[in-house]
């Protein structure tokens, strides 16, 4: 999954130009290819650095660790990427979650089925980024950053309230406590739930001509009204699959702790954000792939993890992140500006 | 059917709040014909414009193609009669390769039952239509498959007309094409443009460069304050009138 950054963006297909120029290795070309590895490459050096520092760190114990604690991050942060794709910000998804838990613990005390608890939790998820779209693109806001706050708090207060004794309910069925389980191959189960979501979201960016319309409202409001695109329903779909995402999070999470609480999902939101722009995809919109959230949201695993095996305090492991998350927003409005180079340089070359 | 023209707008008007920005505007386009649309900034060129390609509905008159009313009320109903539109911003999506550029929004796709946006796009296919084009129409790209914002305003200008070509097959509307080009470019989209109406579309053309009106234009219509003001045949004798009719100082 990881190999997914190294393709980018001219290995995409066979190369067929009607007039190839010769590539050269302008300073500005190397530079802009450097960045679209960076992430990847930065997380390699994380990785080598760490275990040198803490012999602990590449144990296959500690590896399933982070893979289970990294695991309801990416899956999340997989949806969160789909809403950043179109210029988009979902700020619900942690409180989303909190409630699809809690909403999953109550269907529990109804009935045992765990194919029924699953579902209500999927379908609370969905509901919610569904509400997300619709609010969004049928009440004509500016931005999705208001009203995904405005969910962010509903939701957070909707999972208090309906919380038996407004707080952490244990127990869930086995179906879900088995995502916690470790399989025979040595990984969490919850991994697989990862890779599913991953190929979900691959077959819909790269397949689909839904994903396609993605790319093109995120790169191009205007011009996707302009070319037909239904662009409200590509928008409204958008929220509603970062939303069900949020709900596959619920059932892992409540899966790893046998319990539901509406305590769950706290400051996802920003764990998310930060993963896909670590990760490298732009929050201009229209730039970015799957490969970008899941390697952010493994770098973020990864710096938590090595600063809990090096005692670091917690919390300076939130000044990290947020460091981290500076670094990353100005490495793409650096790949912009030298874009921009580019394509002059570019435009001087054909005259 | 050449005693009809192919578009044909009557008595068009449209209002934007207090702003009366068509007044009764009526034009024709015909076949194998290059018609500019000439007229100051605000005289109502981009909003004619934009009601023939569906992105705003007329309030008041009618739209005919072909002599039928046409109901051209999103974009897309516009480009399935087979009407195209290369806007001044080109609406190009910068982070799409050429032959997605191409597509966008009438991708081929299967399997044909679904709805269009939940099927799968058919890559290699499209590749190929859009290479063949970009070939026939000599047009150079430095990289087929790199995304278009790392092109030159002539290379993305020519992108975007060649998009029109694939799929006019009544009306080519180009909104100031040539105006961020040098001579050199503007020399290939005009070439282009001249393709166009010789494979038997209509082309209207808005643009404030006189010269490539009289060069191209077999008519010009003057749009002023919403009104049309005048409609010509443009040459080198004729230059004079249909300057001052754009500015509105009569001689």
């Amino acid at each position: 999954m990881l190999a997914e950054t190294a393709r980018e963006p001219d290995a995409t297909s066979g190369a067929r130009g009607s007039q190839t120029h010769a590539q050269s290795a302008s300073p500005v070309t190397v530079a802009l290819r450097l960045l679209n590895f960076g992430p990847l490459l930065i997380l390699a050096i994380l990785i080598v650095v760490i275990s040198l520092l803490t012999p602990n760190f590449l144990k296959p114990v500690n590896i399933g660790n982070i893979l289970a604690q990294t695991a309801v991050i990416a899956i999340v942060a997989l949806g969160q990427q789909l809403v950043i794709l179109t210029r988009g910000i979902d700020l619900s998804v942690g409180a989303n979650l909190a409630l699809a838990t809690v909403i999953g613990g109550l269907t529990y005390r109804v009935t045992d089925s765990g194919a029924l608890v699953i579902l209500a939790m999927l379908a609370s998820g969905t509901l919610v980024g569904f509400i997300n779209g619709a609010v969004f693109v049928f009440g004509r806001l500016p931005h999705p950053f208001i009203i995904t706050l405005a969910t962010l708090s509903i939701c957070k207060g909707l999972a208090l309230e309906l919380a038996i004794n407004h707080t952490t309910m244990r127990g869930m069925p086995e179906a879900v406590t088995l995502l916690g389980e470790t399989s025979p191959l040595g990984v969490p189960n919850s991994f697989f739930v990862v890779l599913g979501v991953a190929l979900l979201v691959f077959v819909l960016t790269k397949s689909m001509v839904w994903g396609r319309w993605v790319y093109a409202v995120g790169g191009n409001p205007k011009a996707a009204v302009e070319m037909g695109i239904p662009v409200k329903w590509v928008l409204v779909s958008t929220y509603a699959i970062a939303g069900l995402c949020a709900g596959i999070g619920a059932v892992v999470l409540s899966g790893r702790t046998a319990a539901t609480s509406p305590l769950y999902g706290n400051l996802l939101e920003l764990d998310t954000i930060a993963a896909v722009i670590i990760g490298g995809a732009s929050f201009l919109g229209g730039r970015g792939h799957l490969g970008h959230a899941l390697v952010g949201a493994v770098m973020i695993g990864v710096i938590r993890n090595a600063l809990n095996l090096l005692n670091v305090d917690v919390f300076y492991q939130m000044i990290a992140i947020g460091l981290i998350i500076v670094l990353a927003v100005e490495a793409d409005v650096l790949r912009n500006h030298l874009e921009a180079r580019a394509r002059a340089s570019q435009a001087a070359r054909t005259q | 059917m050449s005693g009809v023209p192919v578009l044909s707008v009557r008595d068009g008007h449209k209002r934007f709040g207090a702003v009366h920005a068509l007044k009764g505007v009526s034009l024709d386009a015909w076949r194998g014909e290059v018609l500019a649309l000439l007229g100051d900034n605000g005289a109502g060129k981009s909003t004619l414009v934009r009601c023939i390609s569906g992105v705003h509905a007329l309030d008041e008159g009618e739209i005919r193609l072909d002599g039928e009313i046409a109901a051209i009320s999103t974009p897309s109903l516009a480009r399935r009669a087979g009407i195209e539109t290369v806007y001044q911003d080109l609406a190009l999506f910068d982070n799409l390769t050429p032959a997605q550029n191409f597509y966008c929004g009438r991708e081929l796709s299967f399997p044909s039952w679904l709805p269009l946006g939940l099927r799968f796009v058919s890559n290699r296919a499209m590749d190929r239509e859009a290479a063949s084009v970009i070939d026939r129409l000599k047009v150079k790209l430095p990289k087929f498959d790199a995304p278009v914002a790392l092109m030159s305003g002539g290379q993305r200008q020519a992108i975007a007309v060649a998009r029109a070509t694939v799929f006019a097959r009544k009306l080519v509307i180009l909104d100031e094409p040539t105006a961020a080009l040098g001579v050199r470019e503007s020399r290939k989209v005009l070439d282009l443009v001249r393709q166009l109406r010789d494979e038997g579309n209509a082309v209207i053309l808005i643009t404030h460069n006189m010269e490539h009106v009289i060069e191209l234009a077999d008519r010009a219509v003057v749009l002023r304050q919403g009104r049309k003001v005048g409609e010509l045949k443009p040459d080198r004798g004729n230059q004079h009138e249909l300057v001052s009719l754009i500015v509105g100082a009569e001689a």
